[in-house]
């Protein structure tokens, strides 16, 4: 096929795709019918994005440094598994997810531990909403002069960045607990302890959940960037940016897509167990 | 309110400078004293405070180490100089504004075509949400290289990838925010027989505004992250994120603190100005406070 005759096919396809979701979306249906409708209008969009890029690239012969087409990024990613999981194991096994664990982890304790006076409270809460909303990653270049080129760096980043999302939304979720259930705690008799693993902390469940979502792209954010300022020579970040420099466009594509499914994958991941613990939320309530 | 919590956050923040300085201590200790060494001085504990505390190129510099940096690269240097931090900030905030300007533009125009196109709505939107699942920073050298390929150079690439990141939160502010009117008031515009574009602009609208502003203050501080990262490729030529990457490739650790901290500044200037405009639009349409 010539180039224009592909990228006629790729817009006829485009608009018979948009036709059928126009269909779809109007079909009103329940049940099981209804679920799989809702998943197949943005499968059918995404492929149609899809053939719409292949099409464009190969129709009008976009160079491949610019814009490889999907078909050339999916050989890429067949060909290279072993260099991309190698990547895959240096950033997001050792470094995204110890840093990950570490930086709730420790923005929670600290969270319930202050949460115990008003007056921390009162002082951690401004500077805790300031501190997130600060470019944090910038700190990276210290990390890497701080703890080397290997993956502590990154991890220590990434215990930074994920720090204060958890924390502030930990404080905030802690007092979300109304107040007649806390006097019903009372006339219980319940100590402290009971009323934190009781009332108040299933109460914060959806705060902590949001902050669990919000630090899961950070945390693999924060340990590419740390990748860019010194890195032994394996890791997304690292590749990304080799890649680019020797003009590989098609591998930094296939990098891409790793990182984007491992991003997905634990984004639902989390969004599966908030919706099992948080199953009482009204945002999680089946309407009836 | 204000004054209650302003000894808290005094003793917080005086928490925080104190470690600072233990920390300064603590870890350029061995440094010195292993320099002091090969010199074959001896030098009393106080002085050794003294002196991990005014070093060159320290591991940790000292507050007042950085205060010291920042005022003379701020105050003392003309604006224009290469070696002011007046313009390597201005650089990055000019294309943060951009990247914030198009990424709100963005974000609004989805929101208003998901509200009313129903395939949109279900189409767009999980893609919108798996788009942030895309680490973008990570991409961003490849968005600068290309589009230096195309012949685009300068604040349009780094303002792209600040676009990419703010129109996220603008989009699904904006779309929960037309979506907030009442059903009730729907049903009175209906009785009105009001149009679509009559109900868009007289109630869909206004009543979006207090959820765009509050998704708008989180899209200028990730647009800011946007630029700074978008500078590290370009080779350390100008702002924020090259002072970083050159302060990295020296050792120039004051460097990197100063220009961490102008980017601090400007990062809280442009949330609490935003936060500022929000409460006076909020006030002047007298809606109360909503949560994002």
């Amino acid at each position: 096929m010539t180039g224009t005759a592909i990228l006629f096919a790729a817009l006829v396809f485009w608009l018979l795709a948009w036709a059928a979701n126009q269909r779809l979306a109007r079909l009103d249906l329940t049940g099981p019918a209804k679920w799989a409708i809702n998943l197949a209008i943005p499968v059918l969009f995404g492929v149609t994005l899809l053939v719409l890029w292949e099409g464009i690239v190969r129709g009008l012969d976009v160079p491949q440094v610019v814009m490889p087409p999907p078909s050339m990024v999916w050989d890429r990613i067949t060909e290279s598994t072993e260099m991309l999981w190698a990547d895959f194991v240096q950033t997001f096994v050792r470094a995204v997810i110890p840093g990950y664990l570490m930086g709730c982890a420790l923005g929670f304790t600290i969270a319930v531990l202050i949460d115990r006076s008003p007056f921390w409270k009162a002082g951690v809460m401004p500077v805790g909403n300031l501190m997130s909303a600060l470019p944090i990653i910038g700190i990276a270049p210290i990390m890497v002069m701080w703890f080397g080129f290997d993956w502590q760096s990154k991890a220590a980043v990434v215990v930074v960045m994920t720090f204060f999302p958890m924390l502030v939304n930990t404080m905030a979720g802690l007092s979300a607990a109304g107040r007649m259930e806390r006097d019903l705690m009372q006339t219980y008799a319940s100590s402290y302890g009971q009323e934190l693993i009781k009332l108040r902390l299933p109460a914060a469940m959806p705060f902590i959940f949001n902050a669990l979502k919000i630090n899961s792209t950070l945390a693999l954010i924060g340990a590419i960037v740390a990748e860019f300022f010194g890195t032994p020579i394996v890791g997304m970040g690292f590749r990304i940016s080799t890649a680019v420099g020797s003009l590989n466009i098609d591998l930094v594509w296939a990098e891409i897509f790793v990182a984007a499914l491992a991003g997905s994958l634990t984004y639902g991941a989390i969004a599966l167990a908030e919706r099992r613990i948080t199953f009482w939320h009204p945002s999680n309530r089946r309407v009836r | 309110m204000i004054k209650r919590s302003v000894l808290p956050i005094l003793t917080v923040l005086g928490i925080i400078l104190t470690v600072w300085y233990a920390g300064t201590v603590g870890m350029n200790w061995r440094v010195e004293s292993e320099r002091l060494e090969r010199m074959g001085l001896e030098r009393t504990t106080m002085e050794m405070v003294e002196l991990t505390m005014s070093m060159e190129r320290p591991i940790l510099p000292a507050p007042h180490q950085v205060w010291a940096e920042i005022q003379s690269s701020v105050f003392e240097r003309s604006p224009t100089s290469r070696r002011s931090l007046v313009y390597h900030a201005w650089i990055t905030l000019s294309s943060t504004l951009v990247g914030f300007a198009m990424g709100t533009l963005l974000g609004v125009l989805l929101a208003v075509g998901i509200v009313h196109s129903r395939v949109l709505d279900k189409s767009l939107l999980p893609w919108i949400i798996a788009s942030q699942t895309i680490p973008i920073l990570a991409i961003a050298p490849m968005i600068i290289i290309v589009f230096n390929t195309v012949g685009v150079t300068g604040l349009l690439p780094k303002a792209f990838i600040s676009t990419y990141l703010a129109f996220f939160p603008v989009a699904i502010g904006m779309t929960k925010g037309l979506r907030s009117p009442e059903a009730m008031h729907l049903d009175l515009m209906h009785t009105y027989n009001a149009s679509r574009s009559e109900i868009f602009w007289k109630l869909r609208l206004p009543s979006s505004l207090p959820y765009l502003l509050a998704s708008m203050k989180i899209a200028v501080a990730i647009a800011l992250v946007g630029a700074i990262v978008g500078e590290l490729p370009t080779g350390a030529v100008a702002g924020l994120g090259a002072r970083l990457l050159s302060g990295s490739y020296y050792g120039q650790t004051i460097q990197i603190w100063s220009a961490l901290f102008m980017a601090a500044f400007m990062s809280a200037l442009l949330v609490y100005s935003i936060g500022w405009i929000g409460a006076w639009v909020n006030k002047r349409m007298g809606a109360r406070d909503v949560h994002v």
